[in-house]
């Protein structure tokens, strides 16, 4: 048993390292570690081989090629000689637009329905449970399909309008173009042009808000100290909204309209909503609003009903009971799965590409098939919703840190 | 997470694993028996499915003609539907042996995608359709339109270069398949409908009412649709082009489908040679196939012209005219090199 020549001593020493918890661990670890790095370097050159065999180019180079496409709908710059790192960043904002809009209308349509289905009004009750109930049970993409061929559908479509128009123009010259208009090209409406005046409005706007928060503060340690509130909608309402409105006569109403006109085809000028953003932003919020009211329905149940029934005791209004008791509470159990929500609402706005709508994916499918870096792209489309996916978790995470039950 | 990233990592790894092209194709379809042709299924004229699942089009042609020259049957063909997006991964992968639809050959995507253009089985050009009642007499009154065009393909750019030259304005409304890109236009989401002029041709007649319909006189673009490989299999691609160079030469010594068994008898060295009656010719051998292969061809869909008439031309519903398509001593560009 001279396993190989070692003393007693040194064999126990041997054999403890063996068996030591720490060292097995470490050993574990290193090797998992090992294991992952190699997994990454043969997928990674497994790619590479398999670009070089089919003869093609690698690398991110590409991106500061001239895009030559033009695209529908953009909130920066952009023409066809920009870049395609330029069209990404067109395709990025167009994601983040249509998740913006799409979580805030979302959150307040959930919230109004899962408060509905709890609601003694029969009726509203029943609506909001075959709302909740269609929606939540069809896949999203026929969710998209729905709305886009609905809205192109039900919408009156753009000929006939423009027919009416240019024939009323015939018979009358005097005759102005209609300044909002609903087809199936998109709504258009006056665009306003705020004139350097209106900066007071602006400035008085802010000062107002403020005010209003540190009315707001004040009078919740009036309530503190004496038991009476003092009326804080109404003053708010004064500062947010007549003060500013006041201003905006005083300084002569400094603004303007971009009317839009009729061309031969289309208008142009004014404001415009495509229908595929249009079709892409309800399907979404009112897809993703049905998982969130049945979140808020199930926190608004997750509260004891004795916290309701104390504040009946004491004399408290109903609808102040919900704002001031229950829903507080509910929040805390609410906004996990909300957060899971939001992600799946951002997750899936790449399926614009059934609506026509570019976003990240349709920019990213257009690129990768002008320019074959398949790789590239599918990369990059990864790495952004990633980012955009973990950032949104990052703040909810605080926004719960921030609601959670605070011990004492 | 780290098991999130070590999954995707294994799921890319195999990916890559699975794509690997191999070396031949021809020994690689003449070990599984058949071909795979990477098609359009909505193109009528080119590659569409008929109500009973059978795909027929000039571009279907040329797959069965290089199944008829490979085994001697046209039948041993089997089809992809790809749409635009999808063509070019597909033949990348290996997925398809071919790529017959209606793909325009461009130095991007002979170098820079790593495949292999020569033939040009149809000569195309980008054209514009629109509405009679808008009364456009010409492509450069558009500036304003909104206009209808599938993504990922060089109809989008060769629109975006048009309308900046003559300093027009435009709102592109870009779909990923052609149906849907039929659909938006035909509910009135766009007043122009821009691809090649074929497929203009062929995209009116699927209209709710055709006869509503102009195609403007316009070609803006050189379109030079062909069949693509894979580039450096030198064999594959010689096969595939000569297929076409078959029918074309075909076409140019009067041999038709009904016919070749007849001419086979001809007098004329060329034609003895082209059709494997010359004694100690190996130019099929040579190919990688059978000495009679240009009679296989002939065989199963007839020479360019019959093929041409059948799916676009008089005989069809797009009756298109031969135009560029002619042969060479047509005044057309079909030309095939000497089959010696």
């Amino acid at each position: 048993m001279a396993v190989l020549g070692l003393s007693d001593g040194e064999r126990h020493r041997a054999s403890s390292i063996l068996y030591n918890p720490e060292y097995r661990s470490y050993f574990f670890q290193v090797l998992t570690v090992l294991v992952v790095v190699w997994l990454i370097y043969q997928a990674w050159s497994n790619a590479a081989e398999n670009l070089a065999r089919s003869n093609m180019t690698a690398g991110f180079g590409f991106l500061s090629a001239r895009a030559g496409f033009d695209l529908g709908q953009s909130l920066i710059e952009y023409t066809s000689d920009s870049t395609y790192r330029r069209a990404l960043l067109v395709g990025f904002l167009n994601t983040l637009l249509v998740g913006f809009f799409g979580i805030i209308t979302a959150t307040i349509v959930g919230l109004l329905v899962g408060v509905g289905r709890l609601s003694n009004n029969w009726l509203i009750a029943r609506l909001c449970t075959v709302y909740v109930e269609i929606f939540r049970n069809i896949p999203p993409l026929l969710v998209i399909f729905f709305w886009y061929k609905g809205v192109l559908a039900i919408l009156p479509d753009f000929k006939q309008i423009r027919q009416s128009v240019q024939d009323a123009k015939a018979a009358d010259p005097s005759v102005v173009d209609p300044s909002f208009i609903i087809s199936n090209r998109g709504i258009n409406f006056p665009n306003p042009i705020f004139e350097p005046g209106f900066n007071a409005v602006w400035l008085t706007l802010a000062i107002g808000i403020v005010a209003s928060i540190a009315f707001s503060i004040w009078a919740n340690r009036q309530q503190m100290s004496t038991g009476k509130r003092p009326p804080v909608l109404l003053v708010s309402l004064g500062l947010i909204v007549v003060l500013p409105l006041l201003v905006f006569l005083v300084v002569g109403a400094p603004i303007s309209f971009d009317y839009p006109v009729l061309g031969r085809f289309n208008l142009s000028g004014g404001g415009h909503i495509s229908p595929e953003f249009l079709s892409l932003y309800l399907a979404l919020s009112l897809y993703t609003a049905s998982f969130i009211a049945e979140i808020v329905r199930a926190g608004i149940r997750g509260v004891p009903k004795g916290q309701s029934e104390a504040a009946n005791a004491l004399g408290i209004r109903p609808s102040r009971s919900m704002r001031l008791i229950v829903l507080p509470q509910a929040l805390r159990i609410i906004i996990p799965p909300l957060t899971s929500q939001y992600l799946n609402l951002i997750k899936n706005s790449s399926l614009a590409v059934a609506a026509g709508y570019a976003d990240l994916v349709q920019v990213g499918n257009t690129i990768l098939n002008q320019s074959g870096h398949s790789i590239e792209i599918i990369a990059i489309w990864m790495i952004v919703y990633l980012t955009i996916s973990l950032t949104t978790s990052l703040f909810m995470n605080w926004f719960n840190a921030k609601m959670a039950l605070v011990e004492r | 997470m780290a098991k999130r990233i070590l999954t995707a990592l294994i799921g890319a790894a195999v990916m890559g694993i699975g794509s690997q092209a191999s070396a031949g194709t021809l020994e690689d379809v003449k070990a599984k028996g058949f071909l795979q042709c990477g098609v359009n299924a909505n193109l009528a004229g080119f590659g569409a499915q008929d109500s009973s699942g059978n795909f027929a089009g000039l571009d279907i042609d040329l797959c069965k003609g290089i199944a008829a020259a490979v085994f001697g049957d046209a039948t041993k063909v089997k089809y992809t539907a790809l749409s635009a997006k999808d063509r070019f991964p597909a033949l990348q992968s290996g997925e398809i042996d071919l790529l017959a639809r209606n793909t325009t050959w461009t130095a991007s995507r002979d170098s820079q995608l790593g495949f292999d253009f020569r033939v040009v089985n149809y000569y195309d050009g980008q054209g514009f359709m629109t509405r009679k009642d808008l009364n456009v007499k010409s492509a450069l009154e558009l500036s304003g339109a909104a206009v209808c065009v599938q993504t990922g393909t060089t109809t989008e750019l060769n629109l975006a270069d048009y309308f900046k030259a003559n300093n027009l304005q435009y709102n592109p409304v870009v779909f990923e398949k052609q149906e849907e890109v039929d659909a938006a236009y035909n509910a009135g989401r766009c007043d122009v409908y821009t691809t090649d002029q074929s497929g203009l041709y062929s995209i009116r007649l699927s209209l709710s009412n055709p006869a509503d319909h102009v195609i403007l006189p316009e070609i803006i673009s050189k379109e030079p649709l062909g069949p693509a490989v894979r580039q450096g299999d030198s064999k594959w691609f010689d096969i595939v082009s000569f297929t076409h160079y078959a029918m074309v030469t075909a076409e140019e010594f009067g041999i038709t489908q009904a016919n070749v068994e007849e001419m086979k008898k001809s007098a004329n060295p060329d034609i003895k040679r082209f059709l494997g009656e010359e004694e100690g010719s190996t130019i099929g051998a040579d190919l990688g196939l059978s000495k009679d292969w240009a009679v296989q061809i002939i065989k199963a869909v007839g020479n360019y012209g019959e093929a041409f008439e059948r799916n676009v031309g008089q005989g069809s519903n797009l009756k298109i005219e031969r135009g560029l398509n002619a042969l060479w001593t047509k005044g057309g560009l079909q030309y095939a090199p000497p089959i010696r």
